[in-house]
């Protein structure tokens, strides 16, 4: 067998994750009109300003249209034929764990995030989001005691809905593109985190997103807010199960960074990608924003992109403050007949302001991986800089790697640094590895990892291996 | 060191191979015992690289006829890194860059590959970079060849010695060095040539491919022969590499019976 069959078969390998898990699910019916979005936000028992807001977003949408410039040539979605609420059939949030349903939990053992008092991660707080709603958020108060709010924003519009008022699309406007005004309009959970001033969060934030029914759309929504000099790392991770239909997920993140405070956002996506022939899977149209108004604030996005039939995502920094930093480190890995469009904008507005852009793509099979970034200098951005390095990896000889760097500049004394590159595993480098006694998947995912390295060591420690890990298992297979 | 006693390593018989259907090697007899020191040489496009390729099992290289015995073993079923395992080492003519996978890392993942084999306890980092740095010594090289990636950046001459130093970490049964001389200058032909022979036992053995008696200077050959049309033209001692030094490869071609001269 020749090295590129091999190869064919190591980046074919069945997703662990694809079990439904069997629960009884309270849905409302297929559809979206605007009283679908006024009895998804009384189910939610929402105050005023949510609704309208919703509202608002829902009106916009309907004058929109679907973007259509990222080439990623998919089937239109019937909008009308997505069930837009569903949660696993329980009463209200439970207090306690002990309440919550124990197939609920045994679901996140199974995925590797362990709930329970007993085995929950020692370091990490977890919100546990399955379909359209959280079910638990682990450590809550002992992070209260330290100020930090960490809740699913649905907790958060009913506890602290001054905050929410305040924040909630100041980053990501309602009528900000297609996706996000649709995300506006039907969000139905996802999570909320607040560190007061001078605060450093003592521990890690992570959620976890789990889609379970096959018909619906999930529709998270974020909002972390640090105040003057605090700092948070936040991780997710998204999972689903195998359907032969595909499923959309339209998310809105957003940041929000006040004077000398850091967020670290870090993403593992690995929901399910369809299968060899690209039938299912999920259609991924996220829009993640973060806004560093503090002079001095520094907001880092880290992603390890795996999963997913499509995904359209630009986590990107609005560097207003001056001084302030924004950074993008990203793996995308894509196979089979998986696209990928995923890059960053970097807006430029405040004086000294800095981005760092790294951006490492990997495609295998068939399939499509594009790196698409704004770097933009506006007219006060005196002294700012950015770097920027695209590298595309090709395994096999049907994918293919784009890179599409748009550079915008209005200020005669930024600088902006832009690098490319594109490479092939070839035949030779897997050899060499070989006749050094390295079987042929640790040598492809030797190399994998190395031309990862940049991005994984931005990752929070925890993770780094567990990324690693995952585009191993990706590239994994039978060999011979 | 010849020792009529001593293990039989490898063994060719009647080796035909092809690289894209183009037929290279036809009919190679050879046997290596432990202790020995055999030199290949012979014209570009004569079968020499193409046999250290076919020993080392590189896909591209497709074994029509013949076989190849490693201790007894057939060696050709074997997949390249299994090969490597139980002890060839290819000290490639080219070798290749990998960049973004460390040097270091690269060397104690192969090394403990065939620690593994040998059911030898595997080295952890710690322990593996006190073996490594011994190793250096030996070549005089650079420790911050370790941090670099593997192969990128290197000199031809860096390349060369990063190959010796694997040798040196693998501690094969049996080394082909391919051209290992070339590139080199003659100060790094004889840092190179004198960690070959610290590493020559009399339980190993090594083919060495050359174009050049300088290396035979420094490395002395048991055996060498002369390749030419895919086979082995000629087989002598020391002495025959110092003829064609002189006469070339001329007189034997035409000496040979081939009937696919022109």
């Amino acid at each position: 067998m020749t090295s590129s069959n091999l190869l064919g078969e190591l980046v074919s390998k069945p997703y662990k994750y694809g079990f439904v898990t069997d629960i009884e699910t309270e849905k409302i019916s297929k559809g979206l009109t605007e009283d679908v979005i006024r009895l998804i936000s009384s189910k939610k028992q929402e105050p005023e300003f949510l609704l309208n807001f919703r509202l608002k977003a829902y009106k916009q949408w309907l004058k929109m249209q679907e973007p259509d410039w990222a080439e990623l040539g998919y089937p239109k979605v019937n909008y009308q034929d997505i069930i837009y609420y569903a949660a696993p059939k329980q009463n209200q949030k439970k207090a306690s764990l002990d309440e919550v349903d124990p197939k609920l939990l045994e679901t996140f053992d199974k995925l590797g995030i362990p709930l329970s008092e007993q085995k929950r991660l020692s370091n990490v707080a977890v919100d546990a989001v399955f379909d359209s709603v959280s079910i638990a958020t682990t450590y809550k108060e002992q992070l209260a005691e330290h100020g930090v709010i960490f809740c699913s924003i649905s907790e958060a519009v009913n506890e602290y809905p001054e905050l929410v008022e305040r924040y909630l699309g100041t980053v990501v406007p309602c009528n900000d593109n297609f996706f996000a005004a649709l995300n506006s309009a039907v969000f139905s959970d996802g999570s909320f985190v607040y560190i007061p001033k001078g605060i450093e969060c003592p521990m890690e934030l992570s959620s976890y997103f789990r889609i379970n029914s096959g018909d619906i759309g999930q529709f998270e929504r974020t909002l972390i807010i640090a105040e003057d000099r605090a700092s948070v790392s936040y991780l997710e991770g998204c999972t689903a199960p195998m359907f032969d239909t595909n499923t959309l997920h339209a998310a809105v993140v957003e940041l929000i960074a006040l004077e000398d405070s850091s967020i670290k956002y870090s993403t593992v996506q690995n929901w399910y990608s369809g299968n060899e022939e690209g039938v299912g899977g999920i259609y991924n149209f996220v829009t993640k924003r973060g806004q560093c108004r503090g002079a001095r604030s520094k907001i880092s996005w880290s992603q390890v992109e795996t999963g997913s039939a499509i995904t359209w995502k630009y986590p990107s920094c609005i560097l207003q403050g001056e001084g302030s930093v924004g950074e993008f480190y990203s793996v995308a890995l894509t196979n089979n007949l998986q696209k990928a469009d995923t890059g960053t904008k970097m807006v430029h507005i405040g004086a000294d302001t800095k981005s760092t852009i790294v951006s490492k793509g990997i495609s295998a099979g068939k399939s499509r991986n594009s790196y698409r970034g704004l770097v933009q200098m506006g007219p006060k951005a005196s002294g700012a800089r950015n770097y920027s390095q695209c590298d595309s990896m090709l395994i096999g000889d049907q994918a293919s790697a784009n890179t599409y760097p748009y550079i915008r500049s209005q200020q005669s004394m930024a600088s902006i640094e832009h690098e490319a590159s594109t490479c092939r595993i070839s035949e030779d480098q897997l050899f060499y590895l070989q006749s050094r006694g390295i079987g042929f998947e640790e040598a492809v995912s030797m190399m994998v990892s190395g031309f990862c390295r940049d991005v994984f060591n931005q990752l929070p420690m925890e993770f780094a291996a567990e990324a690693d890990k995952l585009l191993a298992l990706k590239l994994e297979g039978s060999v011979g | 060191m010849i020792n009529p006693d001593a293990e039989l390593i490898l063994e060719i018989s009647d080796l035909h191979a092809s690289v894209d259907d183009q037929p290279i090697l036809k009919g190679v007899d050879l046997k290596i015992h432990a202790g020995e020191i055999h030199a290949v040489m012979g014209r570009n496009g004569s079968g020499k690289s193409t046999l250290s390729k076919v020993l080392a099992g590189h896909p591209s290289y497709k074994v029509s006829k013949g076989k190849v015995l490693f201790r007894g073993e057939d060696l050709l079923v074997l997949e390249p890194e299994v090969r490597a395992r139980i002890g060839v080492f290819l000290g490639f003519q080219y070798p290749v860059e990998i960049p973004g996978v460390s040097n270091l890392e690269f060397l104690r993942v192969s090394t403990n590959s065939r620690r593994k084999q040998l059911e030898v306890e595997e080295l952890d980092p710690f322990a593996f970079e006190e073996l490594v740095r011994s190793r250096l010594n030996l070549l005089q090289m650079d420790p911050i060849f370790l941090e670099r990636s593997v192969n990128e950046g290197f000199s031809g001459g860096e390349k060369k010695r990063n190959e010796i130093l694997q040798m040196a970490l693998l501690e094969p049964i049996f080394s082909i060095l391919d051209e290992t001389d070339s590139g080199l200058d003659i100060d790094a032909l004889r840092i190179v040539a004198a960690g070959v022979n610290e590493l020559s036992k009399k339980e190993t053995a090594i083919l060495l491919i050359t174009h050049y008696q300088r290396l035979l200077n420094e490395i002395t050959p048991d055996y060498v022969h002369v390749m030419g049309f895919g086979k082995i033209l000629r087989t002598g001692g020391s002495e025959l590499a110092l003829e064609l030094e002189k006469s070339g490869y001329e007189w034997l071609e035409e000496e040979s019976v081939s009937p696919l001269r022109p």
